[in-house]
């Protein structure tokens, strides 16, 4: 039986009457969570009557309909109608999921997931799209009543987004002058070009955006197809190297203009960003999935299987790309990195909890990646730094530390890349998710989950080079590569060292071996490393976000370290850090491993060390985020808003156990003060 | 029969409903839905139900028959179907469901098929049970969960 014929709206008396106004700004903010604006999409007619009724009971305005194409053409119709949208996952017309990434992207609406199927493929599964919740079937009146703290979450998020966003940009512009300025590879100059075009296509993004909501452009409808079409190219280009002007020549379609594309690639990236920093995302989801498949480059997620990062790599080249960053950074050598990369990611499998198999198939697009890439990353770091830093990702260390090699660089904190995740959130979710699973694994995720800030691995790379660009939208990527970052193989042994090492090109030398075996026994898991991007990063300062390191489940506990150290990126600091708990590796990484570096200095970086990896799929990821964001914003003053790798790095740099107070001298990798201290 | 009797034999037979496993949880969710503004709003679901799990059936019996059969399209139909058995608090034919699912996963034609008659079987019981039941509240005049 058809309830809802048509694009219906059908409103119930009740909502009716407690709609008062009418007017859906009053009906939300007067009597809030009364007269909240629910779509609700089923194609059982029973589940949509009884949700309806509930929804009713619970003061909700409803607006019910059995298609999703209906549902999709009415959220089109009316973009701020709804307030939150409830969507069976299993539809005869379109999968839930899909419809989960397109309002995602396009409406940014809370959106709750729901199936008889509890199965946890399925709830991670949504929760990696970017579901805010997951409620099984049949579905009881309880779990309807809080649906609008989704709403209220989702609202605050997005504004601090677009806080650190813009404070992002601006660290970026800042980055890429400065990268422009180093004595780079080609890829520097490379980077340096790209860093330009990139501020000014982001700083044109910025205008589009600010444009079409005050001059209310007439919008262009971006249908899924017209999306797949997007993140096709988006995909083929790179995320890093996707700008809006590329993307429209790949996509090849009449009458859409640069600027359509450029406020969509933002809208993308951001999504991107917010869905894999809560919770280690599926492969798929980044990129393919962002419309419609799943899979995605990215993968970050835990069910991400072989083929998934394969194809995230092949269709992002992210996963190369970052990993190849990643191991560039660390190796600064293209073979060893994607040797290294692959031995390590395989046990990392940050995000992937599952599959080993697919961690290769990143390395290798590492490999190819890191071969033209490394120049840059490893810049400063040394080769004894290196070669241990390889071994340790043979280890299944975390290769955050892998990732962090890349600091060297330039300040641009791409290494810091890594730990960057271009959500606190995301990242410490990442991390946790990573680190808690893959503890032994070697959080890889973590280096990962730094990533993410940059498209993945490479954007952690590329962060020197662009640092803007890596900075904006990368975070996708790393987040989402699950293995390919190596991710610091945050196992103690090698990684440790050189992950940190690569924090300051001066710190990061440093860490120049000695730091691995001592990093790399006490860190246990710590993946921190990646925080070297921060440390290394000028630009960056420490962009320490406690928040990041919070997520991951790294259990340092940063707060009592203040960060004093600027630049260096002592190794060691991040790795006392660690200490807290290197059980979360990841997180531990992160908070630890930050420590030195960044120059916050005086902050005391608070990373809270929660251990989110216990969350449970799906549910607490998502609450996670929201509770993270608090969380980093408390904390985190010193941090500019700046996701990126940086915020890891800095993270972990600051982790540098303030004790030391001298930056400079805490760092001292021969001292490694934080060996002794992390408790291995 | 007075009115008390009336309704005693009402919360009689709903409460062997759930003693016998007929009904669950869900279907109290749905008795809690109903109020003054919606006073049949349980049958009113229970009808919909009937309706969407006759064309589910007509499709699973379809699937059923075709050789070979199609376990995937199969165990989608029957995930629909327990998906709205769980939505009303059908619990034998859910059960039902569940088990047919299983059989849909390893393959098991033979037992798909013997499951299903049960699930069909289960489904028309329940159906009389709760036809006697609305009715009967109906006429004492009292709400089931009164």
């Amino acid at each position: 039986m058809n309830l809802s014929s048509g694009g219906n709206r059908s409103m119930s008396t009740v909502a009716s009457s407690c709609g008062g106004n009418r007017r859906p700004v009053d009906a939300v903010s007067d009597r809030f969570p009364a007269g909240l604006r629910v779509l609700v999409v089923d194609d059982d007619p029973t589940c949509l009557a009884i949700l309806e009724r509930m929804l009713e009971r619970c003061l909700y305005e409803v607006t019910k309909c059995n298609r999703a194409e209906i549902a999709v053409s009415l959220l089109q119709e009316n973009r701020n109608g709804y307030d939150v949208v409830i969507s069976d996952v299993h539809m005869p017309d379109m999968d839930g999921f899909k419809l989960l990434e397109y309002v995602g992207l396009e409406m940014d609406l809370p959106v709750i997931m729901m199936s008889a199927d509890d199965t946890k493929a399925v709830v991670m599964k949504g929760v990696t799209h970017g579901a805010c919740d997951y409620l099984i079937k049949p579905v009881r009146m309880d779990a309807l009543k809080n649906i609008w703290q989704h709403v209220v979450r989702k609202k605050k998020h997005e504004w601090k987004e677009l806080e650190q966003s813009k404070s992002r940009e601006e660290v970026e512009n800042r980055q890429a002058k400065q990268a422009e300025e180093a004595d780079y590879s080609s890829s520097a100059n490379e980077g340096s070009w790209r860093n330009s075009k990139k501020r000014k296509d982001e700083e044109e993004d910025l205008e589009d955006r600010e444009d079409t909501s005050t001059l209310k452009k007439p919008r262009v409808v971006w249908s899924v197809e017209l999306h797949q079409q997007f993140v096709a190219a988006v995909n083929q280009l790179g995320i890093d190297k996707a700008v809006p002007k590329k993307i429209l020549e790949l996509m090849n379609v009449p009458g859409l203009t640069r600027e359509n594309v450029a406020s969509h690639l933002q809208k993308y990236r951001l999504y991107l960003r917010r869905i894999s920093g809560g919770v280690p995302q599926h492969p798929g989801v980044i990129n393919n999935g962002f419309m419609g498949s799943q899979e995605g480059p990215f993968g970050a997620m835990s069910s991400l299987t072989g083929l998934d990062l394969q194809a995230i790599a092949a269709s992002g080249h992210l996963p190369g790309q970052s990993l190849a960053t990643l191991q560039s950074a660390v190796f600064n050598k293209g073979n060893t990195l994607s040797g290294m990369t692959m031995a390590g990611m395989d046990q990392r499998n940050i995000f992937s909890f599952e599959n080993p198999k697919i961690r290769f198939g990143e390395g290798q697009q590492l490999q190819q990646m890191t071969n033209g890439k490394q120049i840059n990353l490893l810049h400063g770091i040394p080769t004894n730094v290196e070669s241990k830093q390889l071994t340790s990702l043979h280890h299944s260390e975390s290769s955050i530390g892998s990732v962090s090699t890349q600091p060297n660089s330039h300040g641009n904190s791409s290494g810091s890349l890594m730990m960057q995740a271009t959500h606190p959130q995301s990242r410490a979710q990442l991390l946790n998710e990573a680190v808690s699973s893959q503890f032994s694994k070697a959080p890889p995720s973590i280096g990962l989950l730094n990533v993410s800030n940059g498209a993945g691995v490479g954007a952690v790379q590329m962060r020197n080079n662009n640092p803007v660009h890596d900075n904006r939208g990368t975070g996708f990527n790393l987040v989402s590569q699950p293995s390919p970052i190596p991710s610091f193989p945050i196992n103690k042994s090698e990684l440790a060292g050189s992950g940190f090492p690569l924090a300051s090109a001066p710190g990061v030398m440093a860490a120049k071996g000695m730091l691995h075996d001592e990093i790399n026994s006490r860190m246990k898991g710590s993946v921190g490393y990646t925080p070297n991007y921060d440390m290394f990063s000028e630009i960056h300062q420490p962009k320490f976000h406690p928040w990041e390191l919070q997520g991951v489940g790294l259990q340092f506990d940063c707060s009592h370290r203040p960060n004093t150290l600027q630049g260096n990126f002592d190794i060691l600091p991040s790795v006392k850090i660690q200490q807290q708990d290197f059980s979360s590796v990841g997180t531990a990484l992160i908070a630890g491993s930050a420590p030195a570096v960044y120059s916050s200095g005086e902050r005391t970086q608070y990373y809270r060390t929660q251990n989110t990896s216990q969350q449970i799929p799906g549910h607490n990821s998502v609450k996670i985020k929201g509770e993270r964001i608090g969380d980093f914003d408390s904390q985190n003053n010193l941090i500019p808003q700046h996701y990126g790798q940086e915020d890891l790095m800095s993270a972990l740099l600051k982790q540098h156990p303030g004790s030391d107070g001298a930056a400079d001298g805490e760092f001292d990798f021969d001292g490694y003060p934080s060996i002794g201290n992390i408790p291995v | 029969m007075s009115r008390s009797q009336s309704q005693r034999q009402v919360f009689s037979i709903r409460k062997s409903l759930f003693d016998q496993g007929f009904l669950d949880d869900q279907f109290i969710q749905l008795e809690d839905l109903q109020d003054e503004a919606n006073p049949n709003f349980v049958e009113e679901c229970v009808t919909l139900f009937y309706t969407d799990s006759v064309r589910l059936i007509h499709s699973i019996e379809h699937t059923l028959d075709c050789r070979p059969i199609n376990f995937n399209r199969l165990e989608d139909l029957v995930h629909q179907f327990k998906g709205s058995c769980s939505s009303i608090g059908a619990k034998k034919v859910k059960n039902e469901c569940t088990q047919l699912r299983e059989y849909c996963m390893s393959g098991n034609a033979e037992g798909c098929i013997r499951t299903f008659q049960r699930a069909k079987q289960e489904l028309a019981v329940l159906r009389r049970k709760l036809e006697s039941y609305f009715q009967m509240a109906r006429q004492a005049g009292a709400s089931a969960n009164a």
